[in-house]
């Protein structure tokens, strides 16, 4: 497993990433496959590709802490179980993990020890990476060590020199922030605001991504471009929608009606069945999981767009976007009654009124009028 | 708020307070017109009001050739964008799912691109009538702030509705949710604008059908 070999290499972060690669037998032509693949990915030039290639090459392996808080572990698991040995797991590997609650090899004080060390030693150089939401509610909700999550994220975070969350819940707060939130789960970005944070959200993300978003970091030295939601706009600029293969049938309105039916056995579009696509940013349409096997779509699932805020409190799953959340009918009953109580009084008082103005009415004959003169 | 709170916004409370106000409102002012009642009437008629009046309803749906010559913009773009409102609104995919939601039932949609194209011949002929409302002067004399109020929550749905179906200019999320939003205005402001025309006109063509079906004096 990958245990040991994250420990072995807590004491050499001195290493390139190319000797890295190297040892671990990538041969040349599928590392530069890969810096293509990345650039591609990524929307460059294909003349990057030699400059990604160089700099990842001479690139001194970065220290990466990865601090877990209320979490699943699920992010953790897309991120490492790679079917084979692909070049990007070996870019992941080839990071200098010092702190992994579920990879590292050192245990209680030996790993607390391990996070501090590598903060002293790579401050203000380190990647701090995040996943799992942080409850503010009560810090005892969750600890590690002793530390409740907000003051060990707080104190990881001054050294970093850019914060990566992973996963929805670190990124927007995700399961634990549900309503009614009970632990009052906030993401890292609500918390901290004087660090670069690039967000990689999805429940869990898509392994390349991370890969991309540290191939880019160890490039250029900077941040990705990221959208408004603070992603990097190469894997979350288009929506699932528009890349989406069954996209024809929503064009043509063909849609599958139940999970069983003749729509869903011919793959027509899963728009009623509460399909999130169209609302949802993210590569699972062209990149897809499992060694690009498929994405939930091609499985025949409608999207449930894990990769955006609230997604846990949209509405319902299954409920298609067009539908309101709230039960219309009902509300529309009730302001109905309401309305024909409302109505038929207001229009007893209009009867009562024109009855009196018609009591009232003096009748004037022409010998009244004549007397005015 | 991000986009995805206001969406859930307005797919959720924003709909329901539209939706209250909408049928409400309605409700209450039809109310108000049938309970002004008539008066009594003791004299034998030769005709019948019912016939005349419903006659009426329908007859008057095709434009009398005179008025045709008189103004036939006004009558063929009025057709136009209301025949386009009425498929935009009742037969595409999406707004039949909702209507299924919240009414129970459904039935069948027309081909999105046939939806599409009519969505902008609707927008193009509801800024054709906006330009001679402007344009002419005696309809520039005769119209009202309200008539543009009324003319512009009629056109912001559709264009919203145009940029969510084809994603242009925000993300997705924000254009579904201000297009929902542009519905929900509209629905808030239909019982208490001319939009109740789309109620009223029953009642005021059968009321002139009933006077000329009614063939006799009154007492």
């Amino acid at each position: 497993m990958k245990k040991h070999s994250t420990g072995a290499r807590l004491s050499s972060s001195d290493d390139t990433l190319g000797a890295a690669l190297r040892r671990q037998g990538v041969s040349r032509r599928s590392f530069l496959k890969f810096c293509a693949a990345t650039a591609s990915m990524m929307a460059l030039p294909p003349t990057m590709v030699p400059a990604i290639a160089k700099a990842l090459e001479s690139a001194k392996r970065p220290s990466v802490i990865w601090l877990s808080f209320q979490e699943c572990t699920g992010c953790t698991e897309s991120l490492t179980r790679a079917h084979t040995a692909t070049v990007e797991s070996l870019i992941f590997d080839s990071i200098s993990l010092d702190y992994h609650h579920t990879l590292q090899a050192a245990a209680g004080h030996g790993a607390e020890a391990a996070r501090e060390e590598a903060m002293k030693e790579n401050f203000g150089k380190y990647l701090l990476v995040v996943d799992g939401s942080i409850p503010v509610a009560d810090p005892g909700y969750s600890t590690i060590a002793g530390i409740s999550n907000l003051d060990m994220l707080m104190d990881t975070a001054k050294g970093a020199a850019a914060i990566i969350p992973v996963g929805t819940c670190a990124a927007y707060g995700g399961i634990p922030h549900a309503d009614p939130n009970p632990t009052g789960a906030v993401s890292v970005a609500d918390l901290i605001k004087d660090k670069p944070i690039i967000n990689v959200p999805g429940c869990p993300p898509i392994p390349v991504v991370i890969t991309g978003v540290l191939t880019h970091f160890l490039t250029f030295g900077t941040l990705p471009e990221l959208d408004d939601l603070g992603r990097p706009r190469a894997f979350y600029g288009q929506s699932i929608h528009d890349r989406c293969y069954r996209r024809p049938f929503y064009d043509k309105g063909q849609f599958a009606e139940t999970f069983d039916d003749e729509g869903a056995k011919k793959g027509w579009c899963l728009y009623k069945l509460g399909c999130k696509g169209p609302t949802s940013y993210n590569a699972c349409a062209t990149t897809k999981w499992n060694d690009g096997t498929s994405f939930p779509i091609e499985a025949g699932h409608p999207c449930l767009g894990c990769s955006e805020p609230e997604f846990w409190d949209g509405g319902g799953f299954y409920k298609a976007l067009s539908i309101p959340t709230t039960e219309v009918a009902r509300d529309a009953l009730y302001a109905g009654a309401a309305a024909v109580a409302a109505g038929s009084a207001l229009g007893m008082m209009n009867r009562a009124r024109s009855k009196q103005a018609k009591s009232e009415h003096e009748k004037v004959s022409v010998d009244d009028l004549q007397k005015e003169d | 708020m991000t986009e995805l709170e206001f969406l859930s916004w307005v797919r959720g409370p924003g709909f329901q307070i539209a939706t209250v106000i909408f049928v409400f409102g309605i409700i209450v002012r039809l109310l108000e017109i049938f309970l002004l009642g008539r008066k009594a009437n003791l004299a034998e008629a030769n005709g019948s009001e019912m016939s005349g009046g419903m006659r009426a309803i329908f007859s008057r749906m095709a434009p009398e050739s005179d008025t045709m010559k008189r103004s036939m913009f006004t009558i063929v773009a009025g057709y136009i964008f209301h025949i386009g409102l009425f498929i935009v609104i009742f037969l595409f995919a999406p707004h039949i799912l909702f209507f299924s939601d919240v009414i129970g039932f459904s039935w069948g949609a027309l081909p999105t691109p046939v939806v599409d194209m009519t969505s902008v011949i609707t927008m193009i002929t509801l800024a054709a009538v906006l330009l001679h409302r402007i344009k002419d002067p005696v309809m520039k004399y005769l119209t009202k702030t309200q008539d543009y109020l009324v003319w512009l929550v009629t056109f912001l749905p559709l264009l919203t509705g145009y940029l969510a179906f084809h994603r242009v200019g925000l993300p997705a999320p924000s254009l579904l949710a201000l297009h929902i939003l542009s519905v929900e205005l509209l629905m808030v402001l239909f019982p208490f604008t001319k939009l109740m025309h789309a109620f009223t006109f029953v009642l005021s063509r059968w009321y002139n059908g009933a006077i000329s079906g009614y063939k006799g004096v009154r007492s």
